[in-house]
């Protein structure tokens, strides 16, 4: 009789599972970091510093941005490197601390099912905005 | 000789205490303590010992061992730092109880010294500070850590250079104590991701020249319980008693799977 671990460590390794998957996502982690660092501080920047600051913010200046290919591609890729980034770190965390098997599986499909859902929206957002919407008050 | 005594010995007393020497002080061992027949959950236990600064913390279990409760469980072999039976956590870090000097645990300023003593974490607690060993050496096996050739074996030695040898020097250290593994916040936590342990003697073999088996083991550690699940802490590398770097030694097994082929 031994003083049991609230998990014990599984008696037998469990079947390997040697896809590139886990190689390819440390890899991601890497690069989408480097990138978003200058995606997101240049976006900080345009948005609170530069030319009046967070102010100048209205529909207008939105509709003048994204009339050009290059900020729509540029807030494209902040929004899926950030999103598939921190959804895959939480996926880590999850992984290392849910205790129960049941547990990581729903705490994973709320997570999935969040990012595929703002995934979706953003996309969305950005690719139908349309800047000669009429601006009823 | 009294039933007593007779009792004291069967459990490893070894009768009364010894005269205490010049210059000792009584500090206070705090030992995490379990007996599967009696408790239900760990417990701590406090025993004034009396110590020399010189003296290592295992002198101090022997001690309590040996002069005030022989029921006291633990394992030690060599007690010289080379055998790595004696890993446990000291004041809450992972050392072998061998190679931690009581002087280095004094507290400052004159006032009362406490060491705590508890198990090596993660691994089921036997009794005491005696743990299963077995999913530690379980991990070990599975990352083959032999000599994997193909072909005729040679007529002579398998010869290699100074530079070869110095490649995989650091993890030739390893003396599986577990005080790494046992560090390790991914270890703590469950399932079976192999351990810092395992994946150094993994490296020993992976960097060897004479040894064919690297892609084998490359594709071991490759799972998806393999090093990837690594965060960098360093806990590793602060607890080896061999001063390995282990943490490093984890990220060069990373670095040959990304580059391999």
């Amino acid at each position: 009789m031994a003083l049991a671990l609230d998990k014990p460590r599984s008696p037998r390794r469990p079947a390997a599972r040697r896809g590139n998957f886990e190689m390819i996502s440390w890899v991601f982690m890497r690069v989408s970091g480097l990138a978003l660092v200058v995606l997101v501080l240049g976006h900080l920047l345009i948005m609170n510093i530069l030319d009046g600051g967070v102010h100048r913010i209205n529909f207008a200046f939105v509709a003048g941005r994204w009339s050009s290919p290059f900020w729509q591609v540029w807030d494209l890729l902040m929004l899926w490197l950030a999103e598939i980034h921190g959804g895959n770190g939480l996926r880590t965390v999850i992984n290392d601390y849910a205790r129960k098997d049941s547990t990581r599986f729903w705490l994973k499909i709320m997570l999935y099912v969040s990012m595929v859902l703002i995934l979706f929206l953003g996309t969305y957002v950005i690719f139908t905005f349309d800047a000669t919407i009429p601006t009823t008050h | 000789m009294t039933a007593a005594t007779v009792d004291r010995a069967a459990s490893g007393a070894r009768g009364d205490q010894p005269p205490v020497p010049d210059g000792a002080i009584t500090i206070t061992v705090k030992i995490m303590r379990f007996n599967p027949e009696v408790d239900s959950e760990p417990r701590w236990e406090s025993f004034g010992v009396p110590a020399l600064p010189t003296d290592r913390v295992l002198n101090l279990l022997h001690y309590i061992k040996w002069y005030l409760d022989g029921t006291l469980t633990f394992r030690r072999s060599c007690a010289h730092g080379i055998c790595g039976s004696d890993a446990m956590q000291v004041n809450g870090v992972n050392r072998l109880a061998c190679k931690v000097l009581v002087k280095d645990l004094m507290a400052g300023g004159g006032k009362h010294t406490t060491i705590t003593v508890a198990p090596i974490k993660g691994l089921p607690v036997h009794k005491d500070l005696l743990v299963d060993m077995e999913p530690f050496m379980e991990a070990f096996r599975a990352v083959k850590p032999f000599l994997i050739t193909y072909g005729n074996e040679p007529t002579r030695e398998r010869v290699q250079s100074a530079a070869d040898r110095e490649r995989f020097d650091d993890t030739t250290k390893c003396i599986l104590c577990a005080c790494c593994t046992t560090s390790c916040p991914v270890f703590w936590n469950e399932g079976s991701y192999f351990g810092p342990a395992a994946i150094v003697n993994a490296h020993r073999f992976i960097f060897d020249s004479r040894d064919e088996g690297a892609q084998e083991r490359l594709d071991i550690l490759n799972d998806a319980e393999g090093v990837w699940r690594c965060r960098t802490t360093f806990n590793c590398t602060d607890a080896c008693p061999r001063g390995i770097q282990v943490t490093k030694a984890i990220q060069e097994v990373k670095r040959a799977l990304l580059f391999r082929r």
